[in-house]
């Protein structure tokens, strides 16, 4: 016994291990530990992957549910819905959304969209999830602090969801809270209570996100099981290593330039206050810059957006392997795309403030960078590409939404590099051409990706499958449907129609989009509606769903599916396996999949193995 | 029913996250310091002398580095008695820079640069008061290690906690120095 971490664990290691070694159904006995330290405060890395899982999918809702509104808002703007009064009261008087309620309904859109939903539930849920499976360690670091990695996110969870029913309202500046409007609580309602509760909600956020950050990095170096060298990771584990990478780097950045922002509001300091009038009265605060919060707040903002996608691309290039049966093309150029991707999302932060008066001569740096990024970009999607290229594809919907990614990415991703030049950007900035780009690049990406780690970890997470048509009614509704919301406001960006606006029915040269405004309206309508199949078809499965009866269901090499139909806490019963060769040996000498376990044979030694 | 095997480690890993920790936690001050100089290299920049007494503080908090070091040494040689002593002088150092941290805010604020004052004064208040929370918890994480020198029930031969906590110690001391060399250099 090498140190007093695993005694730590040692007890509850082997308690978990007396009590699953006959295969009994994880679900239907309790041992000592009882409910409250199995279900609720468990440091179990597979339960707490589950409880971030349904915490991200119950804000999701909230957040999908949330651009119904502002869309119903959008698409018809002269019509009334009593029924909004009912459930908004006077937020919505005489069944209009009133533009306080609106400017509400999109920031805290973006903000659980973002933050709670595609950092905390996609990486809380995968990174707890398959870290310690993939690499073959028993937990994670320190259970402990991976237990309240995710209570942080559920204290931050609580002050988000309290700021809703407050009587000003929750914040309303934009998921980015820009000051002076943030940080003036006579300036809006919305930057009252709403936003200390928005920024409480956010430091919680962060020390979760940290916590958590912490964890995935140091399992990840130090507790691979043997033979498990850093290149025969399965990809999914090199993205979650960057992504907690960019977090713990990125993440108390913006902890600073909240931390600035709290001594603005509270303290009469002027970091970001400078000259203001507000309602005809001239402020004292004297000499702050507002450029400044923006620069802090871009730092995070743009590793932040890879912090989101990494993961899913992770995902997605293991499960692209699996289904076409074959090797993934290229593992060291994915490696080093994705290694790329993190050092240059540090560089590019400043192409979100183009036409902020940034110093021309600085932009064109800026402009380099960005560009710059397309190159890895490319590489993995052409990798992509080709891993699949005359595989013998078996379209699971896990496949299918991996095959949807790669087209999302695509589509959003080409918008990027226009955006990237700084001239061009000076007309696009803040029109629904930015919108299109990062909800098809980003938004719906890293959903794509969610999906399809849902799909094909499920069976690990319940051990049952989920319903199959369901699935596949999910995926192609929700292509079409992302398609048809976010490609016609290209169009519409590029008629320079302005972000975040109430009402474009009063402009003469928007009003030609009133249809087309009616139309993505409801597309998104029933785009809703599928997803709220899919979470019927998530909870329904996990009680009622098919069982699994073999522990590997889709013939895969990776570590995960060595482990019993419902591992207990600690994972393997017994030794844990030790590793031999890479995780992609596909269809590798006539041999459909050779999993990681199995030891190199004479002629693959000579050859120098994998 | 088999038995589990054993997790295999390389570097232990309370060690090991809190590496990745102070990482972090130079970000933050990063953060802030770089906010200060996009700041200072725009117009109206006001300048001003640092109170003295940060200096004290600094010797303090150099000193109580020193202390930090030789409880480990002790708790290594099961010198339990003088381990105490010196953890205990350590947390004392620990309040002792504290008090002289908020002396130093009282001065300044005598001097006519208050919190709310021009944004380099502001700094100054910010940079300073979450530093010292960092000292504070460090002082939290020697309270609890002295606790723990006093458990009869259960004896504690590892010195990965106190060598945790000393490594953080020497992290916000040396995080101090850089920040009020960086403070007086760039004013
Ligand atoms: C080829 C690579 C990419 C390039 C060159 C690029 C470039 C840009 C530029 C220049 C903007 C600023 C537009 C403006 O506000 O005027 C932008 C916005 C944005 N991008 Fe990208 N992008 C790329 C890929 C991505 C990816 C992969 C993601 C996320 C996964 C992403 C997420 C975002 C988001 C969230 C915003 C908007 C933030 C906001 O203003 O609310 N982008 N992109
Ligand atoms: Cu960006």
């Amino acid at each position: 016994m090498s140190n007093e971490a695993t005694l730590h664990s040692q007890q509850e290691v082997m308690h978990g291990a007396a009590a699953h070694g006959h295969g009994h159904d994880d679900h239907e006995h309790h041992h000592e530990g009882g409910f409250i330290s199995k279900y609720v405060f468990s440091m179990d890395h597979k339960t707490i992957a589950k409880q971030f899982l349904i915490t991200g999918i119950l804000w999701a809702i909230v957040g999908a549910f949330f651009s119904v509104l502002f869309r119903l808002q959008l698409g018809f703007p002269d019509t009334s819905f009593p029924w909004l009064e009912s459930i908004l009261g006077h937020w919505a008087k005489g069944g209009h959304i009133s533009p306080e309620a609106y400017y509400a309904l999109v920031t805290m859109h973006g903000t659980i969209l973002v933050f709670f939903v595609l950092t905390a539930g996609l990486s809380g849920t995968f990174s707890n999830l398959l870290i310690p499976l993939q690499v073959g360690a028993r937990d994670m670091a320190s259970p402990f602090m991976n237990m309240l990695s995710y209570w942080f996110f559920f204290m931050a969870s609580c002050v988000m969801m309290c700021s809703l029913f407050v009587q000003t309202g929750p914040a309303s500046g934009g998921w980015t809270s820009y000051p002076p409007l943030s940080a003036l609580g006579d300036a809006s309602i919305g930057s009252k209570i709403g936003m200390d509760l928005w920024l409480t909600s956010m430091a919680l956020f962060v020390v979760s996100q940290l916590l958590g950050g912490l964890n995935y990095i140091s399992t990840i170096l130090n507790m691979r099981t043997k033979g498990m060298s850093m290149t025969k990771l399965p990809l999914t584990i090199w993205s979650f290593f960057f992504t907690a990478v960019l977090g713990v780097l990125s993440f108390p950045v913006l902890l600073s330039g909240f931390i600035l922002l709290l001594f603005d509001r509270h303290a009469g300091t002027s970091f970001y206050l400078s000259e203001l009038f507000v309602a005809g009265k001239a402020l004292s605060n004297e000499g702050g810059s507002a450029i400044l919060y923006q620069h802090l707040f871009w730092f995070l903002g743009h590793p932040e957006v890879y912090i989101i996608i990494l993961p899913a691309m992770g995902m997605v290039s293991e499960i692209l392997a699996v289904n076409a049966r074959k090797p993934i093309f290229g593992y060291l150029a994915m490696v080093g795309s994705m290694f790329a991707i993190a050092i240059l999302a540090f560089l590019v932060w400043a192409h979100h403030m183009f036409v902020t008066g940034l110093n021309p001569f600085l932009g064109a740096f800026f402009v380099l960078l960005t560009l710059l990024i397309a190159v890895p970009s490319a590489i993995k999607v052409f990798n992509w590409i080709t891993t699949i290229w005359r595989g013998n594809i078996r379209f699971t919907p896990g496949m299918l939404f991996s095959i949807g990614f790669v087209s999302t990415f695509i589509s959003g991703g080409l918008t990027g590099i226009w955006l990237g030049n700084s001239s061009i950007d000076i007309h696009l900035h803040d029109t629904y051409f930015v919108i299109a780009h990062f909800h098809i690049v980003m938004g719906v990406s890293a959903f794509f990706g969610t999906f399809a780690g849902v799909y094909h970890w499920f069976p690990k997470m319940f051990g049952r499958y989920l319903n199959n048509t369901l699935s596949y009614i999910h995926f192609w509704i929700t292509l079409l449907g992302a398609y048809l919301i976010f490609w016609p406001m290209h169009y519409e960006g590029m008629a320079g129609m302005p972000r975040r606006y109430y009402d474009y029915s009063n402009w003469e040269s928007f009003k030609q989009f009133g249809d087309l405004n009616h139309f993505i309206s409801i597309v998104v309508i029933i785009v809703f509606a599928a997803q709220l199949m899919f979470v019927f078809n998530f909870f329904y499965s996990i009680f009622k769903g098919r069982k699994l009866t073999t522990t590997n269901p889709w013939s895969s090499t990776t570590l995960e599916w060595t482990t019993p139909i419902n591992p207990g806490h600690g994972n393997w019963p017994g030794e844990i396996p030790e590793v031999y060769r890479w995780p992609y040996d596909y269809s590798k000498d006539g041999v459909d999949f050779i999993p990681q376990t199995v030891p190199l044979s004479k002629d693959e030694e000579a050859a120098g193995g994998h | 029913m088999q038995a589990m095997s054993v997790q295999r480690n390389k570097i232990h890993p309370h060690k090991y996250s809190l590496w990745i920790a102070m990482g972090s936690i130079t970000m933050m001050f990063i953060g802030f310091t770089s906010a200060y100089v996009v700041k200072r290299a725009q117009a109206n920049w006001f300048t001003f002398q640092l109170p003295m007494i940060f200096w004290i503080s600094t010797a303090i908090i150099l000193s109580s580095s020193f202390t930090v070091q030789m409880a480990v040494k002790q708790f290594r040689n099961r010198h339990m008695q003088r381990y105490k002593q010196l953890i205990t002088l350590t947390a004392v150092l620990g309040v002792a820079f504290a008090v002289c941290q908020w002396i130093g805010f009282m001065q300044m604020n005598a001097m006519g640069l208050p919190l709310n004052g021009p944004a380099s004064v502001s700094f100054i208040y910010v940079i300073v008061s979450v530093h010292l929370l960092h000292v504070l918890g460090g002082v939290v994480a020697l309270l609890i290690m002295f606790g723990r020198a006093f458990r009869t029930r259960v004896r504690t031969y590892s010195p990965v906690p106190i060598e945790v906590a000393a490594t953080y110690w020497h992290f916000v001391d040396a995080l101090w120095i850089y920040l009020l060399i960086f403070l007086s250099i760039a004013r």
